[in-house]
Protein backbone atom coordinates (compact mmCIF):
# COMPACT_ATOMS: atom_id res chain seq x y z
CA UNK A 1 0.00 0.00 0.00
CA UNK A 2 1.30 3.46 -0.57
CA UNK A 3 0.21 6.69 0.41
CA UNK A 4 0.18 9.80 -2.27
CA UNK A 5 0.15 13.20 -0.37
CA UNK A 6 -0.14 15.63 -3.20
CA UNK A 7 -0.25 19.45 -2.92
CA UNK A 8 -2.25 21.30 -5.29
CA UNK A 9 -3.49 24.20 -6.09
CA UNK A 10 -7.39 24.32 -4.15
CA UNK A 11 -8.55 25.68 -8.13
CA UNK A 12 -7.61 22.43 -9.07
CA UNK A 13 -9.61 20.36 -6.78
CA UNK A 14 -12.59 19.79 -8.32
CA UNK A 15 -10.84 17.98 -11.25
CA UNK A 16 -8.40 16.37 -9.62
CA UNK A 17 -11.39 14.72 -7.27
CA UNK A 18 -13.55 14.12 -10.33
CA UNK A 19 -10.54 12.36 -11.93
CA UNK A 20 -9.79 10.26 -8.92
CA UNK A 21 -13.35 9.10 -8.71
CA UNK A 22 -13.07 8.16 -12.37
CA UNK A 23 -11.07 5.33 -11.83
CA UNK A 24 -12.12 4.20 -9.31
CA UNK A 25 -10.04 5.57 -5.98
CA UNK A 26 -13.00 7.04 -3.88
CA UNK A 27 -11.69 7.14 -0.59
CA UNK A 28 -9.56 9.86 0.25
CA UNK A 29 -8.44 13.42 3.07
CA UNK A 30 -7.85 16.92 2.06
CA UNK A 31 -7.31 19.99 3.94
CA UNK A 32 -6.11 23.21 3.48
CA UNK A 33 -2.52 24.03 4.19
CA UNK A 34 -0.03 27.50 3.95
CA UNK A 35 3.36 26.41 2.43
CA UNK A 36 6.18 28.14 1.37
CA UNK A 37 7.48 28.26 -2.02
CA UNK A 38 9.26 29.77 -5.28
CA UNK A 39 5.76 31.45 -6.06
CA UNK A 40 5.50 35.34 -4.72
CA UNK A 41 2.27 36.58 -4.37
CA UNK A 42 1.93 40.93 -4.81
CA UNK A 43 -0.44 42.37 -1.93
CA UNK A 44 -1.22 45.98 -1.52
CA UNK A 45 -3.03 47.05 1.36
CA UNK A 46 -3.57 50.45 2.27
CA UNK A 47 -1.29 51.74 0.14
CA UNK A 48 1.90 49.61 1.28
CA UNK A 49 2.97 47.00 -1.00
CA UNK A 50 4.17 43.74 0.40
CA UNK A 51 4.57 40.33 -1.27
CA UNK A 52 4.67 37.16 -0.23
CA UNK A 53 5.55 33.45 -0.49
CA UNK A 54 3.34 32.17 1.94
CA UNK A 55 0.63 30.24 -0.32
CA UNK A 56 -2.73 28.38 -0.15
CA UNK A 57 -2.62 24.83 -1.32
CA UNK A 58 -4.77 21.85 -0.43
CA UNK A 59 -3.28 18.95 0.57
CA UNK A 60 -4.69 15.71 -1.00
CA UNK A 61 -3.89 12.35 1.08
CA UNK A 62 -5.20 9.32 -0.64
CA UNK A 63 -4.02 5.47 0.75
CA UNK A 64 -4.23 3.04 -2.04
CA UNK A 65 -3.28 -0.56 -3.16
CA UNK A 66 0.26 -0.93 -5.35
CA UNK A 67 -1.26 -1.75 -8.33
CA UNK A 68 -3.04 1.96 -8.31
CA UNK A 69 -0.44 3.92 -7.79
CA UNK A 70 0.53 4.48 -11.53
CA UNK A 71 -2.89 5.20 -12.59
CA UNK A 72 -3.04 7.33 -9.48
CA UNK A 73 -0.23 9.77 -10.33
CA UNK A 74 -1.11 10.14 -14.35
CA UNK A 75 -4.48 11.41 -13.03
CA UNK A 76 -3.33 14.19 -10.44
CA UNK A 77 -0.20 14.68 -13.16
CA UNK A 78 -3.23 15.32 -15.99
CA UNK A 79 -5.78 17.38 -13.68
CA UNK A 80 -3.48 19.32 -11.34
CA UNK A 81 -1.55 20.61 -14.12
CA UNK A 82 -1.32 24.44 -15.41
CA UNK A 83 2.02 24.70 -16.36
CA UNK A 84 2.73 27.37 -14.34
CA UNK A 85 5.12 28.32 -11.17
CA UNK A 86 2.88 26.91 -7.82
CA UNK A 87 1.27 23.78 -9.33
CA UNK A 88 2.51 21.55 -6.58
CA UNK A 89 4.09 18.78 -5.44
CA UNK A 90 3.59 14.91 -5.00
CA UNK A 91 4.87 12.54 -2.43
CA UNK A 92 5.06 8.67 -1.84
CA UNK A 93 5.11 6.54 0.81
CA UNK A 94 4.66 3.20 1.99
CA UNK A 95 1.95 2.47 4.41
CA UNK A 96 2.42 -0.52 6.58
CA UNK A 97 -0.76 -1.29 7.82
CA UNK A 98 -4.51 -0.36 7.07
CA UNK A 99 -7.90 -1.14 9.22
CA UNK A 100 -11.63 -0.15 8.63
CA UNK A 101 -12.64 0.22 11.80
CA UNK A 102 -16.29 -0.94 11.53
CA UNK A 103 -14.97 -4.28 10.51
CA UNK A 104 -11.56 -4.65 11.95
CA UNK A 105 -10.76 -6.30 8.38
CA UNK A 106 -7.28 -4.95 7.06
CA UNK A 107 -5.21 -4.89 3.85
CA UNK A 108 -6.35 -3.78 0.85
CA UNK A 109 -10.06 -4.62 0.99
CA UNK A 110 -10.34 -1.79 3.72
CA UNK A 111 -9.11 1.29 1.23
CA UNK A 112 -12.25 1.19 -0.49
CA UNK B 1 -48.15 69.28 22.67
CA UNK B 2 -48.16 67.52 19.38
CA UNK B 3 -44.80 69.57 18.21
CA UNK B 4 -43.43 68.42 21.25
CA UNK B 5 -44.47 64.72 20.60
CA UNK B 6 -43.00 65.02 17.38
CA UNK B 7 -39.83 66.36 17.57
CA UNK B 8 -39.44 64.31 20.62
CA UNK B 9 -40.12 60.68 18.54
CA UNK B 10 -37.47 62.41 15.98
CA UNK B 11 -34.83 62.62 18.64
CA UNK B 12 -35.35 59.81 20.04
CA UNK B 13 -34.94 57.87 16.70
CA UNK B 14 -31.77 59.53 16.33
CA UNK B 15 -30.69 58.69 19.83
CA UNK B 16 -31.29 54.99 19.29
CA UNK B 17 -29.21 55.26 15.26
CA UNK B 18 -26.38 56.95 17.45
CA UNK B 19 -26.39 54.46 19.79
CA UNK B 20 -26.15 51.89 17.19
CA UNK B 21 -22.92 53.65 15.56
CA UNK B 22 -21.53 52.11 18.88
CA UNK B 23 -21.67 48.69 16.97
CA UNK B 24 -20.59 50.50 13.75
CA UNK B 25 -17.58 51.20 15.55
CA UNK B 26 -17.01 47.85 16.75
CA UNK B 27 -17.18 45.83 13.36
CA UNK B 28 -14.66 48.20 12.14
CA UNK B 29 -12.28 48.33 14.67
CA UNK B 30 -12.17 44.68 15.03
CA UNK B 31 -12.25 44.19 11.18
CA UNK B 32 -9.57 45.88 10.55
CA UNK B 33 -6.93 44.64 13.26
CA UNK B 34 -5.28 41.38 13.85
CA UNK B 35 -7.68 37.88 15.15
CA UNK B 36 -5.56 37.50 18.15
CA UNK B 37 -6.83 40.66 19.52
CA UNK B 38 -10.20 40.46 18.55
CA UNK B 39 -11.69 40.40 21.85
CA UNK B 40 -9.69 43.34 23.40
CA UNK B 41 -11.11 45.45 20.79
CA UNK B 42 -14.33 44.38 21.32
CA UNK B 43 -14.19 44.55 25.06
CA UNK B 44 -13.10 48.61 25.00
CA UNK B 45 -15.85 49.21 22.79
CA UNK B 46 -18.56 47.57 25.41
CA UNK B 47 -16.71 48.79 27.82
CA UNK B 48 -16.96 52.96 26.41
CA UNK B 49 -20.36 53.17 25.47
CA UNK B 50 -21.27 51.49 29.25
CA UNK B 51 -19.25 53.88 31.23
CA UNK B 52 -19.54 56.25 28.65
CA UNK B 53 -23.41 57.00 29.18
CA UNK B 54 -22.90 56.26 33.38
CA UNK B 55 -20.34 59.19 33.24
CA UNK B 56 -22.13 61.26 31.17
CA UNK B 57 -25.16 61.11 33.76
CA UNK B 58 -23.06 61.55 36.65
CA UNK B 59 -20.90 64.76 35.51
CA UNK B 60 -20.71 65.02 31.71
CA UNK B 61 -23.79 66.29 30.95
CA UNK B 62 -24.22 69.12 33.44
CA UNK B 63 -20.43 70.10 32.73
CA UNK B 64 -20.99 70.51 28.91
CA UNK B 65 -24.54 72.48 29.52
CA UNK B 66 -23.40 74.75 32.29
CA UNK B 67 -25.82 77.51 33.01
CA UNK B 68 -22.53 79.73 33.19
CA UNK B 69 -18.83 79.95 33.27
CA UNK B 70 -16.30 80.84 36.12
CA UNK B 71 -13.70 83.54 34.51
CA UNK B 72 -15.67 82.05 30.84
CA UNK B 73 -14.26 79.30 30.33
CA UNK B 74 -14.35 76.94 33.31
CA UNK B 75 -18.09 75.17 33.79
CA UNK B 76 -19.79 76.57 36.30
CA UNK B 77 -20.79 72.57 37.57
CA UNK B 78 -18.65 70.30 39.58
CA UNK B 79 -19.79 67.59 41.22
CA UNK B 80 -23.28 68.20 41.17
CA UNK B 81 -23.79 64.50 42.12
CA UNK B 82 -26.32 63.22 39.14
CA UNK B 83 -26.48 65.47 36.24
CA UNK B 84 -29.96 64.30 35.30
CA UNK B 85 -31.47 65.75 38.62
CA UNK B 86 -31.48 68.93 38.14
CA UNK B 87 -35.25 69.98 35.75
CA UNK B 88 -36.51 66.76 36.71
CA UNK B 89 -36.98 68.07 40.26
CA UNK B 90 -39.45 70.60 39.12
CA UNK B 91 -41.40 68.08 37.15
CA UNK B 92 -40.53 69.80 33.89
CA UNK B 93 -41.36 67.15 31.00
CA UNK B 94 -43.27 69.22 28.62
CA UNK B 95 -42.44 72.55 26.77
CA UNK B 96 -40.90 74.61 29.18
CA UNK B 97 -37.45 72.91 28.50
CA UNK B 98 -37.39 72.62 25.14
CA UNK B 99 -39.69 72.74 21.96
CA UNK B 100 -37.73 70.38 20.45
CA UNK B 101 -37.51 67.12 23.06
CA UNK B 102 -37.26 66.81 26.58
CA UNK B 103 -34.71 67.40 29.12
CA UNK B 104 -34.61 62.95 29.43
CA UNK B 105 -34.26 62.49 25.64
CA UNK B 106 -31.73 65.61 25.19
CA UNK B 107 -29.74 63.53 28.05
CA UNK B 108 -29.74 60.58 26.37
CA UNK B 109 -28.82 62.23 22.77
CA UNK B 110 -25.95 63.79 24.42
CA UNK B 111 -24.85 60.80 25.91
CA UNK B 112 -25.09 58.61 23.00
CA UNK B 113 -22.42 61.43 21.17
CA UNK B 114 -20.04 61.46 24.01
CA UNK B 115 -19.11 58.15 24.05
CA UNK B 116 -18.09 58.28 20.08
CA UNK B 117 -15.65 60.44 21.10
CA UNK B 118 -13.58 57.65 23.24
CA UNK B 119 -14.42 54.94 20.89
CA UNK B 120 -12.45 57.09 17.74
CA UNK B 121 -9.34 56.80 20.40
CA UNK B 122 -9.65 53.00 20.71
CA UNK B 123 -9.39 51.80 16.84
CA UNK B 124 -6.17 54.42 17.22
CA UNK B 125 -4.61 52.43 19.97
CA UNK B 126 -5.63 48.93 19.53
CA UNK B 127 -3.34 45.94 19.97
CA UNK B 128 -1.03 47.13 22.00
CA UNK B 129 -2.26 49.44 24.39
CA UNK B 130 -3.34 47.72 28.33
CA UNK B 131 -7.04 47.39 28.92
CA UNK B 132 -6.77 48.86 32.13
CA UNK B 133 -4.48 51.94 31.00
CA UNK B 134 -7.07 52.50 28.09
CA UNK B 135 -10.31 52.30 30.52
CA UNK B 136 -8.37 54.91 32.81
CA UNK B 137 -7.85 57.20 29.95
CA UNK B 138 -11.39 56.62 28.19
CA UNK B 139 -12.93 57.69 31.88
CA UNK B 140 -10.86 60.71 32.42
CA UNK B 141 -11.30 62.07 28.64
CA UNK B 142 -15.13 61.60 28.94
CA UNK B 143 -15.60 63.05 32.49
CA UNK B 144 -13.39 65.82 31.93
CA UNK B 145 -12.07 66.65 28.52
CA UNK B 146 -15.40 66.05 26.71
CA UNK B 147 -17.66 67.68 28.21
CA UNK B 148 -15.82 71.06 29.03
CA UNK B 149 -14.77 71.50 24.83
CA UNK B 150 -18.03 70.77 24.17
CA UNK B 151 -19.76 73.51 26.80
CA UNK B 152 -17.51 76.13 24.94
CA UNK B 153 -19.48 76.09 22.05
CA UNK B 154 -23.02 73.60 22.58
CA UNK B 155 -22.84 74.95 26.33
CA UNK B 156 -22.77 78.43 25.00
CA UNK B 157 -19.45 79.12 25.62
CA UNK B 158 -17.21 81.79 24.69
CA UNK B 159 -16.36 80.10 21.09
CA UNK B 160 -20.40 80.32 20.76
CA UNK B 161 -20.09 83.65 21.04
CA UNK B 162 -17.36 84.51 19.14
CA UNK B 163 -19.52 82.65 16.11
CA UNK B 164 -17.69 79.16 15.58
CA UNK B 165 -20.17 76.88 14.07
CA UNK B 166 -19.88 73.30 14.29
CA UNK B 167 -23.69 71.73 13.94
CA UNK B 168 -23.33 68.12 14.99
CA UNK B 169 -19.28 67.55 15.96
CA UNK B 170 -16.56 67.38 13.13
CA UNK B 171 -14.72 69.35 15.90
CA UNK B 172 -16.47 68.85 18.93
CA UNK B 173 -16.52 65.37 18.66
CA UNK B 174 -14.62 63.79 15.81
CA UNK B 175 -11.05 66.15 16.61
CA UNK B 176 -11.89 65.63 20.59
CA UNK B 177 -11.36 62.08 20.25
CA UNK B 178 -9.10 62.26 16.71
CA UNK B 179 -6.45 64.64 19.02
CA UNK B 180 -6.54 61.86 21.67
CA UNK B 181 -5.86 59.15 19.17
CA UNK B 182 -2.79 61.24 17.38
CA UNK B 183 -1.11 61.88 20.84
CA UNK B 184 -2.00 58.11 21.99
CA UNK B 185 -0.38 56.71 18.71
CA UNK B 186 2.67 58.88 19.11
CA UNK B 187 3.26 58.24 22.87
CA UNK B 188 2.68 54.17 22.60
CA UNK B 189 4.99 53.80 19.72
CA UNK B 190 3.98 51.46 16.19
CA UNK B 191 3.01 47.90 16.59
CA UNK B 192 5.77 45.73 16.66
CA UNK B 193 6.65 44.63 13.36
CA UNK B 194 5.08 48.04 11.15
CA UNK B 195 8.14 48.93 10.70
CA UNK B 196 10.93 47.09 9.54
CA UNK B 197 14.51 48.45 10.86
CA UNK B 198 14.66 50.57 8.00
CA UNK B 199 11.55 52.05 8.88
CA UNK B 200 9.88 51.14 6.20
CA UNK B 201 5.72 50.46 6.66
CA UNK B 202 5.05 47.25 7.06
CA UNK B 203 1.13 45.64 6.09
CA UNK B 204 -0.66 44.30 8.48
CA UNK B 205 -4.09 43.58 7.20
CA UNK B 206 -6.74 43.59 9.26
CA UNK B 207 -8.62 39.86 9.38
CA UNK B 208 -11.93 40.31 8.73
CA UNK B 209 -13.11 43.30 6.27
CA UNK B 210 -16.57 41.99 5.88
CA UNK B 211 -17.10 42.85 9.05
CA UNK B 212 -15.36 45.90 8.97
CA UNK B 213 -17.43 47.26 5.89
CA UNK B 214 -20.40 46.20 7.72
CA UNK B 215 -19.17 48.52 10.31
CA UNK B 216 -19.32 51.11 8.01
CA UNK B 217 -22.38 50.44 6.51
CA UNK B 218 -23.97 50.64 10.46
CA UNK B 219 -21.71 53.66 11.20
CA UNK B 220 -23.74 55.66 7.59
CA UNK B 221 -26.79 54.64 8.79
CA UNK B 222 -25.93 56.11 12.18
CA UNK B 223 -24.97 59.33 11.05
CA UNK B 224 -28.64 59.39 9.80
CA UNK B 225 -29.29 60.23 13.69
CA UNK B 226 -26.08 61.97 14.70
CA UNK B 227 -27.09 64.63 12.07
CA UNK B 228 -30.18 64.49 11.47
CA UNK B 229 -30.91 64.57 15.71
CA UNK B 230 -28.47 67.35 16.10
CA UNK B 231 -31.41 69.84 14.17
CA UNK B 232 -32.21 69.73 17.71
CA UNK B 233 -36.03 69.37 15.98
CA UNK B 234 -38.14 67.55 13.74
CA UNK B 235 -38.10 70.41 11.22
CA UNK B 236 -38.70 69.44 7.64
CA UNK B 237 -36.89 71.14 5.88
CA UNK B 238 -33.33 71.23 7.80
CA UNK B 239 -33.55 67.54 8.79
CA UNK B 240 -34.07 66.78 5.29
CA UNK B 241 -31.46 68.92 3.90
CA UNK B 242 -29.14 67.55 6.60
CA UNK B 243 -29.73 63.74 5.33
CA UNK B 244 -29.38 64.95 1.88
CA UNK B 245 -26.08 66.36 2.46
CA UNK B 246 -24.87 64.27 4.72
CA UNK B 247 -25.78 60.74 2.27
CA UNK B 248 -24.27 62.70 -0.44
CA UNK B 249 -21.08 63.36 1.30
CA UNK B 250 -20.40 59.75 2.35
CA UNK B 251 -21.08 58.61 -0.80
CA UNK B 252 -18.73 61.53 -2.55
CA UNK B 253 -15.57 60.30 0.30
CA UNK B 254 -16.21 57.00 -1.06
CA UNK B 255 -15.61 57.02 -4.21
CA UNK B 256 -13.06 59.98 -4.23
CA UNK B 257 -10.99 57.72 -2.17
CA UNK B 258 -11.82 54.59 -3.93
CA UNK B 259 -10.64 56.40 -7.37
CA UNK B 260 -7.48 58.08 -5.51
CA UNK B 261 -6.13 55.48 -4.45
CA UNK B 262 -6.54 53.29 -7.53
CA UNK B 263 -4.82 55.88 -9.18
CA UNK B 264 -2.10 56.51 -6.51
CA UNK B 265 -1.36 52.32 -5.23
CA UNK B 266 -2.56 50.53 -9.03
CA UNK B 267 -5.02 48.37 -6.20
CA UNK B 268 -8.55 48.88 -5.72
CA UNK B 269 -8.16 48.84 -2.08
CA UNK B 270 -11.63 48.11 0.03
CA UNK B 271 -10.43 49.69 3.35
CA UNK B 272 -9.90 53.03 1.83
CA UNK B 273 -13.11 53.18 -0.17
CA UNK B 274 -14.58 52.68 3.46
CA UNK B 275 -12.38 55.19 5.14
CA UNK B 276 -13.42 57.10 2.34
CA UNK B 277 -16.93 57.26 3.25
CA UNK B 278 -16.44 58.01 6.84
CA UNK B 279 -13.97 60.76 5.86
CA UNK B 280 -16.82 62.44 3.95
CA UNK B 281 -19.24 61.91 6.68
CA UNK B 282 -17.43 63.51 9.22
CA UNK B 283 -16.40 66.05 6.97
CA UNK B 284 -19.88 67.00 6.32
CA UNK B 285 -20.86 67.41 9.65
CA UNK B 286 -19.80 70.50 10.79
CA UNK B 287 -21.95 72.51 8.20
CA UNK B 288 -24.74 69.66 7.15
CA UNK B 289 -27.42 71.91 7.45
CA UNK B 290 -25.72 74.91 5.53
CA UNK B 291 -24.38 73.40 2.70
CA UNK B 292 -26.47 72.44 -0.45
CA UNK B 293 -25.76 68.95 -2.12
CA UNK B 294 -23.44 70.38 -4.65
CA UNK B 295 -21.60 71.89 -1.50
CA UNK B 296 -21.82 68.75 0.45
CA UNK B 297 -20.76 66.89 -2.70
CA UNK B 298 -17.18 68.93 -3.08
CA UNK B 299 -16.87 68.78 0.64
CA UNK B 300 -16.97 64.69 0.87
CA UNK B 301 -14.63 64.82 -2.45
CA UNK B 302 -11.78 66.44 -0.57
CA UNK B 303 -12.27 64.10 2.25
CA UNK B 304 -11.70 61.37 0.40
CA UNK B 305 -8.63 62.33 -1.18
CA UNK B 306 -7.37 63.63 2.44
CA UNK B 307 -8.10 60.28 3.86
CA UNK B 308 -5.78 58.33 1.19
CA UNK B 309 -3.08 61.07 1.64
CA UNK B 310 -3.81 61.16 5.44
CA UNK B 311 -2.70 57.37 5.82
CA UNK B 312 0.26 57.76 3.95
CA UNK B 313 1.18 60.81 6.04
CA UNK B 314 0.35 58.45 9.18
CA UNK B 315 2.66 55.89 7.93
CA UNK B 316 5.80 58.45 7.02
CA UNK B 317 5.51 59.83 10.57
CA UNK B 318 6.31 56.67 11.49
CA UNK B 319 3.25 56.84 13.74
CA UNK B 320 0.68 53.60 13.74
CA UNK B 321 -2.96 53.81 13.52
CA UNK B 322 -4.32 50.26 12.16
CA UNK B 323 -7.33 51.56 11.46
CA UNK B 324 -7.27 55.42 10.47
CA UNK B 325 -8.37 56.93 13.15
CA UNK B 326 -6.79 59.97 12.37
CA UNK B 327 -7.30 60.29 8.34
CA UNK B 328 -11.01 60.14 9.17
CA UNK B 329 -11.79 61.91 12.53
CA UNK B 330 -8.56 64.70 12.60
CA UNK B 331 -7.85 65.24 9.70
CA UNK B 332 -11.51 65.24 7.85
CA UNK B 333 -12.68 66.63 11.52
CA UNK B 334 -10.81 69.86 10.81
CA UNK B 335 -11.32 70.35 6.87
CA UNK B 336 -15.31 69.70 7.84
CA UNK B 337 -14.72 72.38 10.48
CA UNK B 338 -13.27 74.85 7.79
CA UNK B 339 -15.62 73.91 4.89
CA UNK B 340 -18.02 76.08 6.99
CA UNK B 341 -16.29 79.05 6.23
CA UNK B 342 -15.37 78.17 2.48
CA UNK B 343 -18.90 76.83 1.08
CA UNK B 344 -22.68 77.32 2.01
CA UNK B 345 -24.42 79.38 3.94
CA UNK B 346 -21.83 81.09 6.44
CA UNK B 347 -18.63 81.39 3.57
CA UNK B 348 -16.77 84.18 4.05
CA UNK B 349 -12.90 84.91 5.37
CA UNK B 350 -14.79 86.37 8.56
CA UNK B 351 -16.57 82.85 9.38
CA UNK B 352 -13.34 80.85 8.19
CA UNK B 353 -11.16 82.68 10.64
CA UNK B 354 -13.56 81.91 13.46
CA UNK B 355 -13.31 77.89 11.99
CA UNK B 356 -9.90 78.25 12.59
CA UNK B 357 -9.65 79.65 16.05
CA UNK B 358 -12.32 76.84 17.31
CA UNK B 359 -10.60 74.27 15.47
CA UNK B 360 -7.02 75.76 17.22
CA UNK B 361 -8.59 75.98 20.29
CA UNK B 362 -9.98 72.95 20.57
CA UNK B 363 -7.05 71.29 19.39
CA UNK B 364 -4.55 73.00 22.17
CA UNK B 365 -7.11 72.07 24.55
CA UNK B 366 -7.32 68.19 23.34
CA UNK B 367 -3.49 67.67 23.00
CA UNK B 368 -2.54 69.32 26.60
CA UNK B 369 -4.98 67.17 28.55
CA UNK B 370 -4.64 64.19 26.35
CA UNK B 371 -0.97 64.61 26.73
CA UNK B 372 -1.08 65.25 29.74
CA UNK B 373 -3.73 62.23 30.54
CA UNK B 374 -1.50 59.73 28.72
CA UNK B 375 1.72 60.76 30.02
CA UNK B 376 0.99 60.13 33.42
CA UNK B 377 -0.67 56.87 33.01
CA UNK B 378 2.59 55.72 30.80
CA UNK B 379 4.97 56.94 33.59
CA UNK B 380 2.61 54.84 36.28
CA UNK B 381 0.90 51.88 35.49
CA UNK B 382 2.43 51.95 31.93
CA UNK B 383 0.83 52.35 28.75
CA UNK B 384 2.11 49.24 26.68
CA UNK B 385 1.42 45.93 26.77
CA UNK B 386 5.01 44.06 26.90
CA UNK B 387 6.38 42.29 23.78
CA UNK B 388 5.64 38.99 24.22
CA UNK B 389 1.58 39.23 24.72
CA UNK B 390 1.03 41.68 22.39
CA UNK B 391 3.40 38.85 19.99
CA UNK B 392 1.35 36.19 21.12
CA UNK B 393 -2.16 38.53 21.36
CA UNK B 394 -4.26 40.60 23.79
CA UNK B 395 -7.54 38.40 24.06
CA UNK B 396 -4.64 35.48 25.72
CA UNK B 397 -2.56 37.60 27.66
CA UNK B 398 -5.02 40.15 29.41
CA UNK B 399 -8.87 38.14 28.18
CA UNK B 400 -7.20 34.44 28.67
CA UNK B 401 -9.77 34.18 25.90
CA UNK B 402 -10.47 33.19 22.09
CA UNK B 403 -12.41 35.29 19.36
CA UNK B 404 -13.08 32.41 17.51
CA UNK B 405 -12.74 29.32 19.68
CA UNK B 406 -13.72 26.46 17.21
CA UNK B 407 -11.63 28.16 14.35
CA UNK B 408 -8.47 26.90 14.43
CA UNK B 409 -6.80 28.05 17.92
CA UNK B 410 -4.16 30.64 17.04
CA UNK B 411 -2.02 29.94 20.38
CA UNK B 412 -0.31 26.71 21.46
CA UNK B 413 -0.77 26.16 25.23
Amino acid sequence: MKKIEAIIRKSKFEEVKKGLHDIGVNFFSYWDVTGVGNEKQGHVYRGVSYSTTDIQRRLVSIVISDDFLDKTLQVIFKTAYTGAVGDGKIFISTVEEAYRIRTQEGGTDSLN
Amino acid sequence: MEILTINNVWMMLCTALVFFMHLGFSLLEVGLTRQKNAINILFKNVFIICIGLLIYSLIGFNLMYPASFLYGIIPDYFLGLFGIQAPMVEGVLDLTYNEGYTFYTDFLFQGMFAATAATIVSGAVAERIKLSSFMIFAMLYLAIVYPIAGSWKWGGGFLDELGFYDFAGSTLVHSVGGWAALIGIYLLGARLGKFDKNGISQAIPGHNIPLATAGVFILWLGWFGFNGGSVLSADPSLTSITLVTTCLAAAAGGISAFLFSTFRYKNYDLTMFLNGILGGLVGITAGADQMSPTDAVLIGLVSGVIIVLGVALIDKLKLDDPVGAVPVHLICGIWGTLAVGIFGNLAGWDQFFKQLAGVGVIGAFCCISALLIFYTIKSTLGLRMDGLSETEGLDIHEHGMDAYAEFGAIQEK
